[in-house]
């Protein structure tokens, strides 16, 4: 079908993407595997030399290495935790027959829509401030002393704040998901008698399974690399630094490129750990 | 009797459904309800829902202050500059992909969104030294390119799944009438492909309009946009809590509004095709 004509043509219309991509992927990770064997401190004489695998084994050995990868990963799985079991439960209620279905659709999605620095300043000082924070409102009413949540909790707020920006989007995938259900099959199992649950563990689940794995792999991407939530709360304090804070410290901060970058190939490591299982679904759905 | 039970049940679900949805909106109503009190109310024990003095003042303070047209401007054209850049260079990629596919498409698709999943923060440094050296730090132009480039898997993903669904039978009918190459573009497919285009815009904007990490590390003064101005906001004008939500209010409000009207696409955008 395709002529040789506009065989030459296509590939000419698809090299600028792909060099582009190429360009931009290839140069800086260059770089960053370069700087992580330097020793490459560019306020305290710059680059001194070659460092060997020095900065991978310190990166590693640091104090700060292992809470920030306990913390990535208390963050990740307590958010995924809490968005997909939400998501589920939201996706299967929003499917329900209601009045203002669309607007409560609306309502549900809206905080996907905020700006993180937005959605963290908001909760921070308006909910969570320990003076005249809503919450601290609430605490007080109930004759409770108020919490200094981004200090005395701040895993548990920074896991919130996190969960309530991607509640929307799980929600709004499990939700595409459960509405290709086939409804007259469980409409069919309902008048046979099965009960909600195993109804839900036999028919639901395994029908969202796919949908529930691309919600996790996707959002593991993106909540490995969460950084204006943290930015703007705490700043890497009160054992919320994740891996990738680290590094941004390391990298900005201490303005140690060497070690940074020796941290920033772990994180690119880790990252293409999951982006490997994500790939191979979507991969399958291309043919 | 059947009716009866399917209406209770009904109400039950719009009752909860709709407790819920407000329970997950209530941050974002809060903030803006808050934008329109004083100082003093904003921070009043026992908060005050609505009935207070409502006012304008803290909008025209926020913008005198600190010059949120400026910010506005720069999020408007890094956003929008990123889109259309990304389009110019993902349509036609995605239309040879779509139409005139070879045994590496589906290989160069999987790679192009494993770009997509590099870690920012690991690439951080060199990026920051690129920006210096080629004197694009802080400035606009500068961030359109990092935001087309980390944007253009996704436009190109979502072009491809749109122009894969227009039916080659039509594009071979054109051909066989002896149609050009360009006139093929311009006259059938684009007209064909203009709701998924429009889309894929919607969602490119959106997403670059909120993205924090690159808008926070590479812009200073001069090329700061809302993401960066909100940061600001932080301690000690962030205690201020009627101004900080006035300048939330006019930071999410755009976003929200073309929010809504591209939640089919979201699923699409962001899945890469794999939920429809």
């Amino acid at each position: 079908m395709a002529t040789q004509q506009s065989r030459s043509a296509a590939r000419f219309m698809l090299a600028p993407a792909v060099i582009l991509l190429l360009g931009w992927m290839l140069v800086p990770l260059i770089m960053t595997l370069w700087f992580s064997f330097r020793n490459y401190l560019p306020l305290r004489g710059g680059d001194l030399g070659w460092a060997g695998f020095d900065n991978y084994v310190r990166f590693i050995n640091s104090s700060s290495f292992w809470p920030s990868v306990q913390t990535t990963l208390i963050i990740v799985g307590g958010v995924l935790f809490i968005t997909i079991v939400l998501g589920v439960i939201l996706a299967l209620l929003l499917d329900q027959p209601m009045w203002g279905q669309g607007v409560v659709r609306i309502l549900v999605i809206a905080p996907f829509f905020v700006m993180p620095t937005v959605s963290a300043l908001v909760w921070k000082n308006m909910f969570m401030d320990p003076v005249n924070g809503l919450f601290a409102h609430i605490w007080k009413f109930f004759g409770a002393a108020p919490v200094e949540w981004l200090s005395q909790a701040s895993m548990q707020s920074l896991i919130l704040i996190v969960s309530w920006q991607w509640l929307p989007f799980a929600t709004l995938i499990l939700l595409t998901a459960v509405q290709s259900l086939d409804s007259e099959q469980l409409e069919a199992a309902e008048m046979d008698g099965a009960p909600f649950h195993s109804r839900f563990i036999y028919m639901i689940l395994p029908h969202l399974a796919r949908a529930i794995t691309i919600v996790v792999l996707i959002q593991t991407i993106f909540l490995l690399s969460i950084f204006a939530e943290i930015f703007v709360t705490t700043g890497g304090a009160f054992g919320t630094r994740t891996l990738s804070y680290l590094i941004f410290q390391r990298v900005l901060e201490s303005q140690n490129i060497g070690l940074g970058s020796a941290g920033g190939v772990y994180a690119i490591i880790l990252a293409n750990i999951v982006a490997i299982f994500l790939m191979r679904i979507v991969g399958k759905n291309l043919d | 009797m059947a009716r009866a039970v399917t209406n209770n049940r009904k109400a039950l679900n719009t009752a909860i459904a709709w407790s819920i949805g407000i329970l997950i909106f209530f941050p974002i109503l809060w903030t803006i309800l808050t934008s329109f009190k004083t100082e003093a109310q904003a921070i009043s024990d026992p908060p005050v829902f609505l009935f207070f003095d409502w006012t304008l003042e803290n909008y025209t303070v926020v913008q005198e202050r600190s010059n949120y047209m400026r910010f506005l401007w720069n999020s408007v054209v890094i956003a929008g500059g990123s889109t259309i850049l990304g389009l110019i260079i993902a349509v036609p990629a995605a239309w040879s992909m779509a139409f005139v596919p070879s045994k590496r498409t589906k290989d160069i698709l999987l790679w192009m969104l494993s770009t997509k999943m590099l870690p920012a923060v690991g690439v951080l440094y060199p990026i920051y030294l690129i920006f210096i050296k080629l004197g694009i730090l802080d400035t606009r132009t500068g961030l359109v390119i990092v935001m087309m480039l980390i944007n253009l898997p996704i436009i190109v993903w979502m072009l491809y799944t749109y122009f894969r669904e227009i039916p080659v039978e039509i594009l071979e009918a054109s051909r066989m009438d002896g149609a050009t190459l360009k006139e093929e573009i311009i006259h059938i497919l684009t007209p064909m492909a203009v709701p998924g285009i429009a889309s894929t815009m919607l969602l490119n904007f959106i997403l670059a309009w909120n993205e924090a990490f690159w808008t926070l590390n590479l812009t200073a003064a001069k090329a700061a946009p809302l993401t960066a101005f909100i940061a600001s906001y932080s301690s000690p004008e962030g205690l201020f809590y009627a101004k900080l939500s006035a300048a939330s209010t006019m930071a999410i409000a755009p976003i929200l509004i073309l929010g809504w009207f591209s939640q089919k696409q979201l699923v699409r955008g962001l899945t890469f095709g794999a939920v429809k």
